[in-house]
């Protein structure tokens, strides 16, 4: 249990997938204007990292290994979480409407979501059993919905600010993006 | 090599076997025209409009909540593909444009100095803004960067103004504006407005009952802009030419340059000058309509408020007929306010704009006669407005009131003016020496009309002061100029008949002030002794009118129609809905015996609640709805800076000739005139105004 909570822990704040693997740049820019757009997101991100995280493993473990064809690992993920994150869709339209219309408009954003597709390979390339997958994938999703609401948090404050014009936007926003990573860099070493 | 390609084509036909069975399992019925609508999106997914991603925003405009120019990247080219998909044409009456609302700019005052933030956004958080205006303009242009189309740039008095030609209404500048000054509406949003609180109003836009935006069609009007002034003042008042000439313009006397001893600006006169203008040109200006809905509507009567919401309803596309019982439609317009002061040519002239439109007319037709309401919702009509009027005299009550020679006042011109119309051959009976009972316009009307069909004197008999009198302080000023008789204070008693039984004498009282009643007028009270006589041989009673609601005496459901006690049909104020769903009503059927832009404003607002319940749409009141109140800030004691300047007079006959005539006797001014008097408008808004006017 205490590996899996450490596991977890390393995920979240350590390895954070925005703010220390610098994956997933342009939804942590591009959705991170408004809280509201900014928790669609964390959500829809939880949803699909967990399921696609638990299914290239399958992938990897039963089929890419067994053939030996661990070269084809990239391109056979992008296919399977593309064709995932469609199916999910559909099956999320017609049996939930309810979940569809909170996340729906967000799904297909994530069909080519870097730190989706990330997650998926370091779960591989860490060697994770299935259930450390599936924490581990949980988790990244957790750190990257909690980096994205701070930082939406902070943009919304932004806009109150005196910002010089050259500064304005996205260019502020990767300056505050580098500090609250600077700030991330602290929890090195916590484990 | 070759396991990897079984590999793959065995993965991708896995994927595309279970998305095509799961697309089959999980149909979901979309409207066809979302795909359609998709494909003609530039496909970036940018995310730019809005939406997340161009299937959302497909979606949004099928649902009705983005328009066609929703696509920042298509622009212009995908607006008019999606607008097509969508059977709206881009330039049409219905395409949303932006307007800015807001023309205080540099004028309006600062509450402080501030120049740290460079969004009106931002800067809204701040107590509420810098300037001292709660809801009007900052300046910053969050509005011009919000827009894709570079339809929107700071004009040079610090307000944005937006070029409606590139303007594709795609809400951005809306969304960004955080004090909604630039809003994004369909023509059928804009028609429907109401004055609400948080508007930006001129206090003489507050007053009008029919809300027209004053300060606009004057600025058009001093712009040389005689077509866009008659736009302006249709989107809320139809019957221009009528107004034009009878309204007492209540608006004028909370004209900010009336306030201390400068003159209020001529408002009504200027009306008057565009819309003769419009009429003189010989060309009707175009009045778009929205597309049919095909729902029909019943407006019965074919006064103003009939008219009014008639055009309205026509301009958002229901199918709508007006039933009258007379022959010809105005209602009071024709029948009571006479020839010399609305040439009934131009009444039919503005009339015949409105039925252009496309709405059908049912003439000689009384409800409760001819036909019932229960009839009308047999045959089809969804609604009905009632906007009968007041027809029905007050008696005075006195003995001998019905001797021969005595009259009411709306029958008697309702009588001459069928007769001058050639609807009728009746011979009318005119005395030599007449008197007329009350202080009204009907009371004012029926002098000047005997003393233009030759009685050789005439009086008025009121009970009250000059300065009670209900009638246009104008209409009395002429009737004093072509010779009428006031006896004030005189209260009639009796109607004394010869040996013929025809009118001889009549008897008054002379009353004198009492104490102030509730409604704060000094009630007159009878001075005992002193009966006076007064020789005549024609009297012609015009204490007031009432709804003739004898209709709801047929039919079964039509009784339970709530009747107030003063006999007008009983209605929510806020939305004029009576208490049968289905009925709305306003003008003088529902309020007593008002005014013309009483009965316009009524007529609208009737068409808002009708166009409501028609789209199932909740019949619910304008929220925070103003209603002729005043906003209590805009109300100023002195208007500090402004040079006080005269008022353009208005010209008239010369009292000789118009005596002899039924020649309109209040003339239009001319076009110098109407330019300089439109210099004199402040262009207020709640707080800041033109000091320099
Ligand atoms: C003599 C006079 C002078 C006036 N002067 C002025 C003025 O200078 N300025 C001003 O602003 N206002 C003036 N008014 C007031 C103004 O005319 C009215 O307030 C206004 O016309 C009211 O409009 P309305 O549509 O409510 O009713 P009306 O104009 O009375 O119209 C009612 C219509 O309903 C029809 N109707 C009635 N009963 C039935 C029925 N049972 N079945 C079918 N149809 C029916 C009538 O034929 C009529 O066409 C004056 C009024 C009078 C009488
Ligand atoms: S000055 Fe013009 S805007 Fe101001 S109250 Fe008078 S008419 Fe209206």
């Amino acid at each position: 249990m205490g590996e899996y909570i450490l596991l977890a822990l390393s995920c979240i704040l350590i390895n954070n997938i925005l703010l220390a693997q610098y994956l997933g740049n342009c939804p942590f820019l591009g959705t991170s204007k408004k809280m509201e757009t900014a928790v669609g997101m964390a959500m829809a991100v939880v949803f699909v990292l967990v399921l696609a995280g638990v299914i290239t493993w399958v992938v990897d473990a039963y089929m890419l290994k067994k053939f030996g064809l661990e070269y084809l690992r990239t391109i056979a993920f992008i296919l399977v979480i593309a064709s995932l994150v469609q199916f999910v869709e559909m099956f999320l339209k017609k049996s939930i409407p309810a979940l569809y219309a909170g996340l729906g408009i967000f799904l297909p954003l994530i069909t080519t979501n870097c730190a989706v597709m990330g997650v998926c390979l370091i779960n591989i390339n860490e060697e994770y059993t299935f259930m450390q997958a599936l924490v581990a994938s949980f988790s990244y999703a957790s750190g990257f919905g909690l980096a994205l609401i701070l930082f939406a948090g902070v943009r919304e404050r932004i806009l109150l600010a005196r910002v010089p014009k050259p500064l304005q936007d996205t260019s502020i926003g990767l300056i505050t993006a580098g500090i609250l990573s600077l700030a991330f860099l602290a929890f090195k070493g916590m484990v | 090599m070759l396991t990897a390609l079984i590999f793959m084509l065995g993965l991708g036909a896995v994927c595309g076997l279970i998305l095509s069975v799961a697309s089959k399992v999980f149909y979901v019925y979309e409207d066809p025209r979302i795909a359609e609508v998709e494909s003609a999106l530039a496909g970036a997914n940018c995310g730019g409009c809005g939406f997340a991603g161009c299937s959302a925003a497909a979606v949004a405009v099928v649902s009705g909540q983005a328009s066609p120019g929703v696509c920042i990247v298509g622009g212009p080219e995908s607006a008019a593909k999606v607008a097509a998909i969508m059977g709206m044409d881009p330039g049409s009456a219905q395409a949303p444009v932006s307007q800015n609302e807001c023309l205080g700019g540099f004028r309006a005052d600062d509450k402080y100095f501030y120049n740290g933030v460079g969004s009106c956004r931002a800067l809204s958080l701040v107590y509420g803004g810098k300037r001292t205006c709660r809801v009007g303009c900052m300046g910053l242009g969050d509005c011009i960067k919000a827009c894709a189309f570079d339809a929107v740039h700071m004009g040079p008095d610090g307000y944005p103004v937006v070029d409606e030609v590139k303007c594709v209404g795609c809400g951005a500048c809306e969304k960004a504006c955080p004090k909604s000054i630039i809003t994004v509406r369909t023509m059928s949003d804009r028609l429907l407005h109401f004055n609400q609180e948080d508007d930006p109003l001129a206090p003489c836009q507050q007053t009008c009952p029919a809300e027209i935006n004053i300060p606009k069609y004057i600025s058009q009007i001093r712009e040389g802009d005689y077509e866009g002034a008659v736009h302006t003042i249709r989107e809320r008042n139809p019957l221009l030419l009528t107004c034009g000439r009878v309204c007492p313009h209540p608006c004028e006397n909370y004209c900010r340059r009336g306030i201390e001893d400068d003159e209020a600006v001529s408002i009504n006169q200027l009306k008057r000058f565009v819309a003769d203008y419009e009429m003189n040109s010989g060309k009707r200006i175009p009045i778009p309509c929205a597309p049919d809905t095909g729902k029909k509507v019943a407006v019965i009567g074919g006064g103003p408020a009939g008219l009014t919401c008639a055009y309205f309803l026509r301009r958002l596309g229901h199918d709508v007929t007006i039933f009258d019982m007379m022959p010809k439609l105005g209602g009071m317009v024709r029948y009571g306010i006479p020839e010399y002061r609305l040439p009934k040519e131009v009444l039919q002239w503005e009339i015949d704009g409105i039925l252009g439109l496309g709405v059908k007319t049912q003439l000689n037709v009384k409800l409760g006669t001819d036909f019932t309401i229960n009839s009308l919702i047999a045959s089809g009509y969804e609604a009905v407005f009632l906007g009968i009027g007041a027809w029905k005299d007050y008696s005075l009550g006195v003995e001998g009131e019905n001797l021969e020679g005595c009259y009411t006042g709306i029958d008697f011109l309702t009588r001459f003016a069928r007769k001058q119309q050639g609807d009728s051959k009746e011979n009318i009976y005119i005395g030599k020496k007449c008197a007329v009972v009350g202080g009204g316009n009907t009371a004012i009307d029926c002098v000047r009309t005997l003393i233009r069909l030759g009685a050789e004197e005439v009086s008025i008999v009121y009970r009250r002061t000059r300065k009670e009198m209900p009638a246009n302080e104008v209409e009395i000023i002429a009737a004093e100029h072509e010779g009428v008789k006031f006896h004030f204070l005189a209260a009639p008693v009796k109607v004394i008949g010869d040996e013929n039984g025809r009118v001889s004498q009549l008897e008054y009282l002379k009353m004198e002030l009492g104490e102030p009643d509730a409604s704060g007028r000094r009630r007159p009270v009878p001075v005992e002794g002193s009966e006076t006589r007064l020789d005549i041989d024609m009297l012609v009673t015009a204490i007031g009118q009432g709804p003739d609601v004898s209709f709801t005496d047929e039919g079964k459901r039509i009784r339970d129609l709530n009747i107030t006690r003063w006999k007008t049909i009983d209605n929510d104020p806020e939305v004029l809905q009576a208490n049968i769903p289905y009925i709305f009503t306003g003008g003088d059927a529902a309020t007593g015996a008002s005014l013309v832009v009483e009965a316009i404003g009524g007529g609208r607002r009737a068409a808002r609640s009708i166009h409501r319940y028609l789209s199932g749409e909740e019949v619910a009141p304008v929220t925070k709805s103003l209603r002729k109140k005043h906003i209590p800030e805009s109300l100023f004691e002195m208007v500090p800076g402004v040079k006080k300047t005269k008022r353009t007079p208005m010209p008239e006959l010369p009292v000789e000739d118009r005596i002899r005539s039924f020649a309109e006797s209040d003339l239009v001014i001319q076009e110098q005139d109407a330019l300089s008097e439109s210099n004199r408008c402040l262009s207020c808004c709640r707080l800041c105004y033109n000091k320099d006017a």
